[in-house]
């Protein structure tokens, strides 16, 4: 069935990646050094390819569009990362991270590269520790490790509620430290807003200087992506403000396929909507499931205060439905099963969209411990409260604070309202076992690819998949191309094909500022947040997907008559950059209503009213659907279907269950 | 949902580029809901603003969580504003009362150029860590991570000096417009684990260099950047560099 190759080494599944790095062609050091490579993001993806091919050798040019590198929105990440190093003795191993991630991904992954992920996951934690990341230590001096959803071993590294912080400032640090050696040239406060191709092979980019609106030409022997997820076409999320999909859709535009569109994960924890005014959302790390219990009132639209609600009238929904996996169910699961209490009227807080994440019973629990090891025998339950609130406090400290802030709420004292928000895309650019996309010489790695997770992330798998990729991956593969190329010279950028890129940059920004129109881009923004989180979110169907593509089209046709963007190209314009990143999002939306169409089953974050089970859990179709599906996209915003096959040769395909 | 009804004046600093003088411009905005953040209150006064075609308010943002370090208003004459520990993005309206008057400036300092309204220049803090916030070890080899075990105190104390956010509320504040919260933070990072043993002297020395050259002026011991910082790093970490910095100087060059 597949019409796409991904390259997959031939070999057993366990040597493929081992016999692929020792047998890969390599560049000697003096070609290394007339090389250019072009790495458009700064995140854990971008900044740990961008230092690690600098350290190799390469020419390094490296893009992102904040004042500074670190501020790459993988700085948010709070929970942990995982990896396969079994220090907690709890039986784990590359292949039970492999497994767990196949299984969590519903099947819908391809088994060489979540392999070779779970292979140098155990690097990652070494390198970033040599790097001095400060992470989560016990007191015998050894990195400690918590629980995530969807498996039964201890894997998390953690730095309190800032692993994506601590991880990408290691990161940063090794980028800035091949900036100071000249090795890497930074480039902030830059929007890639092309891709440049030559004879059919990425050659650079167009990029647009933030500050004085000038565009800026850049040669690249190959070009990488790692720009990050597209969570944002939902308007609401947890993404950064700026998160964007312009790159990839670009990108896209210029012959890369787009896989897995319609995957998208909603994350069951977040702080619940508030107003018209909510900008973003914030999300509650999901370590909190750890200590946290879920919970309704088992009577509906019951208006009394969670204290109030005494233990036997309470619903722990997930504990209930999957006894074995409880509140470490996998997100979409959790979040499928709020949406479900919610929707039956069991929801809390004002606006009935909520339900309690509960801290009490293991605050108590940790006091009791606490009161035990100080010495103090039938403590009271005061006691308990107080010394087990320090241990909370101590490991989610920052969350707690944050909780408050947001909601003016204290959460030591009364349970969390949470509810499910868009956290993260699992579909991205599609890209073959060299993480290279469709188009040669341009790669794609992080959030941005499409690669590891299938239809459903695990939590703690985005940060290792990032890494994994930029430190241990990419440098090898892209090596296979590189080795090639040493003979092509650097390409001038008054080249044909660098003036017409530009022409198509140029053209789009004078449209934008030109229209004149009545709306502001945040307006269009919003409508189209709301049509894809009602047609195309937790719960999608063909009737809702069809109305979709029909409303989207309309917007789009709106917003490219009616905007108002203010100000001018040649100076520092959010309102012009929000508007280019909405008017593909607008086109984004598009597919992923038509992607999300196309798959007539359930799976992971995919699911489809119409593809359930009796008790409502996803029901996939493994005959017709066990493909990735990898659009094509065609002059007048069409779409053109190309399937890969997903073969599981080490791993029995089953009925995922985690009660 | 919530709807506001606060009413408020602010006064918020426009200038058009680092060429062009600025000043202080009034705008009065009505049904501001004490459950948005501060920068969501912003969101409306630009929403305002377009509609009446004027041009929008710029300012730095992106994660509106308190973690990227990008969100820096001068407000009320503090750095992020009224609340401690707490960077403007998270600050809510509710900390504010119905007819408020509230002054937003940017951050305001020689090494920090303003480049429009409310965003100013920070890359010098890129160029210090450039200069020596690392440790020198390149990709792949590493060994084992639990080969070498950290007393879970000093993994603590570099943890907390780690939680920078690069904002710069610490220079803004400053009346030398000192960056050493931010530089000792750094650090005292990597000088409180065992990998940043090996360049300790050689890091302090050349990023002190560099935070001079970039033209940030020294410390007088005011504390004020302490007081300010969202996340709470402390003065002990200047304390810390400036023993750092004092013992380099007695040891050999070469060593260095
Ligand atoms: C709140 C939150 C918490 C999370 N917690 C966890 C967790 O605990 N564990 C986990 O594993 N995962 C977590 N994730 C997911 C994880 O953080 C992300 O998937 C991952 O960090 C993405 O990294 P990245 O490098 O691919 O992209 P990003 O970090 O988003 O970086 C994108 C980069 O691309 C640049 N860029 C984008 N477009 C352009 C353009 N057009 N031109 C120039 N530059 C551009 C940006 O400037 C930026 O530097 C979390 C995500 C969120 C939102
Ligand atoms: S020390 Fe504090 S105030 Fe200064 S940059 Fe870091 S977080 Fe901001
Ligand atoms: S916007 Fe990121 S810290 Fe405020």
């Amino acid at each position: 069935m597949s019409d796409i190759n991904s390259n997959i080494p031939e070999g057993e599944l366990t040597n493929k990646w081992t016999k692929y790095k020792s047998s890969v062609p390599l560049v000697n050091p003096s070609n290394k050094r007339t090389i250019e490579v072009i790495i458009v993001g700064s995140g854990l993806a971008g900044a740990s390819a961008a230092a690690t091919l600098a350290e190799m050798g390469y020419k390094v040019k490296c893009f992102c569009f904040q004042d500074s590198p670190r501020r790459a929105h993988s700085i948010a990440a709070q929970g942990g990362i995982n990896a396969a190093k079994n220090y907690q003795n709890d039986g784990d191993s590359t292949y039970r991270l492999f497994y767990d991630t196949i299984k969590g991904g519903d099947y819908r992954a391809r088994e060489a590269n979540v392999h070779r992920l779970a292979e140098v996951s155990a690097n990652i934690i070494d390198q970033c520790v040599a790097q001095g990341v400060p992470l989560a230590r016990e007191y015998g001096g050894l990195l400690d490790n918590r629980s995530f959803g969807g498996t039964q071993v201890q894997r998390t590294f953690y730095a309190a509620g800032q692993t994506g912080q601590q991880l990408l400032l290691g990161a940063y640090s090794a980028l800035e430290r091949q900036i100071g050696m000249g090795k890497v040239e930074m480039y902030t406060r830059h929007e890639m807003l092309e891709v440049v191709k030559i004879d059919g092979k990425a050659r650079g980019i167009i990029a647009r200087n933030l500050i004085t609106g000038e565009i800026e030409r850049h040669f690249g022997h190959a070009v990488v992506l790692g720009t990050g997820g597209y969570g944002n076409v939902f308007y609401l999320s947890t993404n950064a403000m700026g998160s964007n999909v312009t790159a990839a859709w670009k990108a896209h535009k210029q012959g890369a396929y787009f896989a897995n569109p319609c995957y998208t994960q909603i994350h069951p924890t977040c702080i619940p909507v508030s107003g018209d005014h909510q900008s973003k959302l914030t999300l509650m790390s999901e370590s909190l499931r750890n200590d946290g219990r879920i919970w309704v009132p088992k009577k509906k639209d019951d208006t009394r205060k969670a204290s109030e609600i005494p233990e036997d009238e309470r619903d722990y929904y997930l504990e209930r439905r999957y006894p074995a996996f409880g509140n470490l169910v996998p997100r979409d699961v959790a979040s499928r099963a709020a949406k479900e209490r919610c929707d039956a009227g069991y929801g809390v807080g004002a606006s009935k969209l909520a339900v309690y994440l509960d801290f009490k019973a293991n605050t108590e629990r940790y006091g009791r411990i606490e009161a035990s090891k100080a010495g103090i025998h039938n403590p009271d339950k005061e006691t308990c409260m107080r010394l087990g609130t320090a241990v909370i406090k101590e490991k989610y400290g920052n969350l707690f604070d944050m909780y408050a802030q947001i909601t003016g709420e204290n959460p030591y004292e009364t349970p969390m309202r949470i509810y499910p928000a868009v956290h993260y895309t699992m579909g991205g650019l599609w890209v073959d076992y060299n993480l290279m996309t469709s188009v040669p010489g341009l790669y794609c790695t992080g959030e941005a690819n499409f690669s590891d997770h299938g239809a459903n992330r695990l939590g703690a798998s985005a940060l290792m998949q990032g890494l994994a990729d930029g430190y241990f991956v990419l440098p090898y593969t892209i090596g296979a191309y590189l080795s090639k190329e040493i003979s092509v010279k650097a390409i001038p950028t008054d080249h044909p094909a660098f003036v017409e890129a530009e022409e198509r940059a140029v053209g789009i920004l004078n449209k934008l500022v030109n229209i004149k129109g009545t709306k502001s881009v945040d307006h269009f923004h919003k409508r189209l947040g709301h049509i894809m989180w009602e047609k195309c979110g937790m719960a999608r169907n063909a009737e809702g997907l069809n109305e979709a593509i029909r409303d989207i089209r309309a917007l789009r046709a709106e917003f490219w008559s009616n905007v108002r963007v203010p100000g001018t190209v040649n100076e520092l314009n959010p309102e012009l950059e929000k508007a280019g990143r909405v008017a593909d999002f607008i086109e984004l939306g598009e597919l992923m209503c038509i992607d999300a169409l196309d798959r007539n089953e359930s799976c992971g974050g995919h699911f489809r009213e119409e593809y359930q089970t009796e008790e409502g859990e996803a029901l996939r179709d493994d005959v017709n659907y066990a493909y990735v599906a990898a659009w094509e996209f065609k002059e007048g915003v069409q779409f053109e279907l190309h399937k890969e096959e997903l073969k599981f040769e080490n791993i029995k395909v089953a009925q995922r269950s985690y009660k | 949902m919530s709807t506001g009804n606060m009413n408020l004046t602010l006064k918020v600093w426009r200038q058009k580029n680092n060429n062009t003088k600025g000043a202080l411009v009034d705008y009065k905005l009505s049904g501001i809901s004490p459950d948005m953040s501060f920068l969501e209150m912003f969101d409306v006064l630009n929403e305002d603003l377009i509609n009446k075609g004027e041009e929008p308010v710029v300012f730095d943002h992106d994660c509106r969580e308190g973690i990227c370090g990008m969100c820096s208003m001068f407000i009320n004459g503090r750095p992020h504003g009224p609340k401690d520990l707490v960077t403007t993005c998270q600050l809510h309206m509710r900390s504010f009362k119905d007819g408020d008057t509230i002054v937003v400036e940017p951050w305001r300092a020689a090494a920090f150029p303003v480049v429009k309204d409310l965003t100013v220049d920070r890359s010098a803090f890129d160029r210090v860590i450039a200069a020596g916030g690392f440790i020198s070890v390149n990709t792949g080899n590493a060994q084992d991570a639990n080969n070498l075990p950290i007393p879970k105190m000093h993994a603590d104390a570099a943890f907390e000096a780690a939680a920078c956010i690069g904002c710069g509320a610490c220079v803004a504040t400053c009346k030398n417009a000192s960056a050493m919260l931010f530089v000792s933070a750094k650090i005292s990072q990597l000088a409180l684990l065992p990998q940043g043993q090996p360049e300790r002297y050689r890091r302090v020395q050349s990023m002190v260099a560099q935070m001079d050259a970039e033209g940030f002026g020294n410390c007088t011991n005011t504390g004020a950047c302490e007081a300010e910082c969202p996340k709470g790093i402390s003065l002990e970490n200047i304390a810390r560099m400036n023993r750092d910095f004092a013992s380099a100087k007695f040891i050999s060059e070469e060593t260095i």
